[in-house]
C-alpha cells in the first residue's frame, strides 16, 4: 500500500470506460448467466414439447404469475413477513448469545450445549409440535425461521467478538479501559464483518424455515401455495411460487449485503465484493 | 520528583509455568531509567525482552523483585504508560486521526483539546496530509507512525516501544529511526525501546542494556557517549562504528 496505490485507486474511475468498470462487468456476467439459463429452459420446453404439468416453460410461468398476481402478492407478503420477522429475532437473539459467550466465558459451557441441541433437532420434526404449542397462525412459522437462522449468527459473531488482536487488548488494558469500553470500542467493530457473514447465511436459512412451517401446517404463504398447486397438479402455479420465492430470497440477501456496505465501508479493502462501489 | 528515577527495576525475575515445569524468562535484572532518558534493551530474538516491557507496562506481574515508576511500585496496568507494539495494531475502521484519539476517548479527555493534540502529533510524525486516511490506505511505516502518535496522545510519563520497526524494510526503518529521534527530542518523554538491532539501539539511546539469551540477564549496560542532538550522518562516524563493534562483541561472546 504505497502512495502510488492510493493514487491509482483514485484514477481508475476517471480513466476507464463504463464497460471496463468491475461493477458493470459483474452485472453483465450475472445477467448473461441468468439469460442463458432462461433461454435454455424455454428452448428445452419447446423443442421437446414437454407437457406443462411436468415442466412449465419460463414464459408460461411468468404468464401464470401475472395472471394470478393478487393471489401471489398476498401469499408472498405472508412468507416475506415470516422470514423477515424470524430473521430479526435471530439477529437479536444470536448477537446477545454471542456477546454473553464472549464477555462471560463461564456461561459459554452452559449456553452452548443448549444452542447446539436446538440446532441439531430437525426442524421438520419439531414443526408439528410447535404448531400444537403456538397454533396455526404466523408465529410458529416465524419461530421456525428464527430457530433455523440464529445459529450461524451466534457462531460467526462469537468468533468475531473473540478475534480482537492481542496487542489491541493489551492497549485497552494499559489504558485501564472498562469492560464496556472494550466491548463497544474494540470487540463490536472487529466482529461486524463476521456478524454480517452470519447474517447472510441466516437470511437464506430463514426463508427455508418459513417454508418448512408453511408446509407442515398453514393456510397462507408461498409454501402453502406450492403444496396446494401440487395437490391440484397445477405445476405452472407451483413454479410461479418458486420463482417469486427465489426473487424474494435474493432481494433479502441483497438487502443484508447493502446494509453491510453501509455499516462497514472500511471492510471493503478485504472483500472481493465491490459491486456498485465507486472509488 | 527530583532524585527519583522514572523507572527503577530491582532484581527482577519472571518465570512462566509450562508442562515441563517453570521456565525462567528474565533473571535478576536491575537497572534504572532517568527521567527524560532514552534507553534501549538489546538482545537476541525471543530472549524475554518483551516480557520485561510487559512487566514495566504492568500488563504482567514479576515473579521476583520490583519495578517502580517514579518511586511507586507497578502493580497493574497504568495510564501513565504509552505503548507501541511490534505490529501497528490500528483499528482498521478508524481513520488515522480517530486511531490517535482512541486513548483520549477511553480516558475521557476533553474532546476539542484531544483533537488539537492529535493533529499536532500527526504533524509531528509527518502525517499531516493523511489524518483522514484509513490504515489500509497507509504504508507499513506510516501505520507505525500513527501508532507512535497514539501512544503519545495522553502525555505518558514513559513511552514503551516493543520492537516497533522490526517488521519494516531496512530503508523505512532507518528513516523512522531518525523520525523517532526527532519526536523524542521534541517531547523528551522517558523512553524504553526493545530492539534486536544494534545500530538502532546505538543511534537512539543514552544507554543500551545488552541482554543475554534465555533466561534474559543483563550482560552489560553500555553508555552511548555520542553527542546530542544526533544526526543521521553520525551513523557512519568512527565513534558510532566503535560502539556497534563493542556491543557486537558483548553479544557475540554470549553465543560462543
Amino acid at each position: 500500500m504505497s502512495m502510488s496505490t492510493i493514487q491509482n485507486m483514485r484514477a481508475i474511475p476517471l480513466r476507464t470506460q463504463v464497460w471496463r468498470h468491475p461493477a458493470f462487468q459483474k452485472g453483465m456476467k450475472i445477467t448473461l448467466s441468468l439469460a442463458l439459463f432462461v433461454i435454455a429452459w424455454e428452448l428445452t420446453c419447446r423443442i421437446f414439447a414437454i407437457p406443462e404439468f411436468a415442466l412449465p416453460s419460463p414464459s408460461k410461468t411468468v404468464a401464470t404469475i401475472i395472471g394470478k398476481w393478487d393471489l401471489y402478492a398476498k401469499h408472498s407478503m405472508v412468507t416475506f413477513i415470516e422470514t423477515f420477522a424470524g430473521f430479526l429475532m435471530a439477529v437479536a437473539f444470536g448477537v446477545l448469545c454471542a456477546a454473553i459467550i464472549v464477555v462471560i466465558p463461564v456461561l459459554a459451557d452452559i449456553i452452548m450445549p443448549l444452542l447446539l441441541i436446538s440446532q441439531l433437532v430437525p426442524k421438520v420434526a419439531i414443526a408439528p409440535i410447535l404448531l400444537i404449542w403456538f397454533g396455526y397462525g404466523m408465529f410458529p412459522k416465524i419461530f421456525i425461521a428464527f430457530l433455523i437462522a440464529f445459529f450461524p449468527i451466534v457462531v460467526n459473531t462469537a468468533s468475531g467478538l473473540a478475534s480482537v488482536e492481542r496487542s489491541l487488548l493489551d492497549l485497552a488494558r494499559s489504558l485501564e479501559a472498562s469492560r464496556w469500553q472494550v466491548f463497544w470500542k474494540f470487540r463490536i467493530p472487529v466482529a461486524l464483518p463476521e456478524m454480517f457473514s452470519g447474517m447472510k447465511i441466516a437470511i437464506t436459512l430463514a426463508v427455508i424455515g418459513a417454508i418448512i412451517g408453511e408446509f407442515v401446517g398453514g393456510s397462507s404463504g408461498l409454501g402453502y401455495l406450492i403444496l396446494l398447486a401440487n395437490s391440484e397438479v397445477d405445476t405452472p402455479m407451483a413454479f410461479g411460487a418458486l420463482v417469486l420465492l427465489s426473487i424474494g430470497g435474493i432481494a433479502l440477501y441483497a438487502m443484508v449485503e447493502l446494509l453491510e456496505r453501509l455499516v462497514i465501508p472500511w471492510n471493503r479493502g478485504s472483500t472481493d465484493v465491490r459491486l456498485g462501489m465507486g472509488g | 520528583m527530583g532524585a527519583v528515577d522514572a523507572i527503577e527495576i530491582e532484581q527482577l525475575s519472571k518465570s512462566y509455568p509450562t508442562r515441563e515445569g517453570d521456565v525462567l524468562a528474565i533473571k535478576d535484572v536491575t537497572f534504572n531509567i532517568r527521567t527524560g532518558e532514552f534507553i534501549s534493551v538489546l538482545g537476541p530474538s525471543g530472549c524475554g525482552k518483551t516480557t520485561l516491557l510487559k512487566v514495566i507496562a504492568g500488563l504482567e506481574g514479576a515473579t521476583e523483585g520490583t519495578a517502580k515508576l517514579h518511586g511507586a511500585p507497578i502493580k497493574g496496568p497504568q495510564r501513565k504508560t504509552g505503548i507501541v507494539f511490534q505490529t501497528p495494531a490500528l483499528m482498521k475502521w478508524r481513520t488515522a486521526l480517530a486511531n490517535v484519539l482512541l486513548p483520549a476517548e477511553i480516558l475521557g479527555m476533553p474532546e476539542a483539546a484531544a483533537r488539537a493534540k492529535a493533529l499536532e502529533l500527526l504533524e509531528l510524525v509527518g502525517l499531516k496530509d493523511f489524518v483522514n486516511k484509513y490504515p489500509h490506505e497507509l504504508s507499513g511505516g506510516m501505520q507505525q507512525r500513527v501508532a507512535i502518535a497514539r501512544a503519545l496522545i495522553h502525555k505518558p510519563e514513559i513511552l514503551l516501544l516493543d520492537e516497533p520497526f522490526s517488521a519494516l524494510d531496512t530503508m523505512t526503518r532507518g528513516q523512522l529511526n531518525v523520525e523517532l529521534l526527532r519526536i523524542w527530542s521534541e517531547s523528551r518523554t522517558t523512553s524504553l525501546l526493545i530492539t534486536h538491532s544494534i545500530p538502532e539501539a546505538v543511534f537512539l539511546s543514552d544507554r543500551v542494556v545488552v541482554m543475554t539469551s534465555r533466561p534474559a540477564q543483563i550482560a552489560e549496560i553500555v553508555t552511548i557517549d555520542l553527542p546530542r542532538p544526533r544526526t543521521a550522518e553520525m551513523r557512519v562516524s568512527q565513534d558510532f562504528l566503535r560502539l556497534i563493534d563493542r556491543i557486537g562483541r558483548i553479544i557475540g561472546l554470549e553465543y560462543v
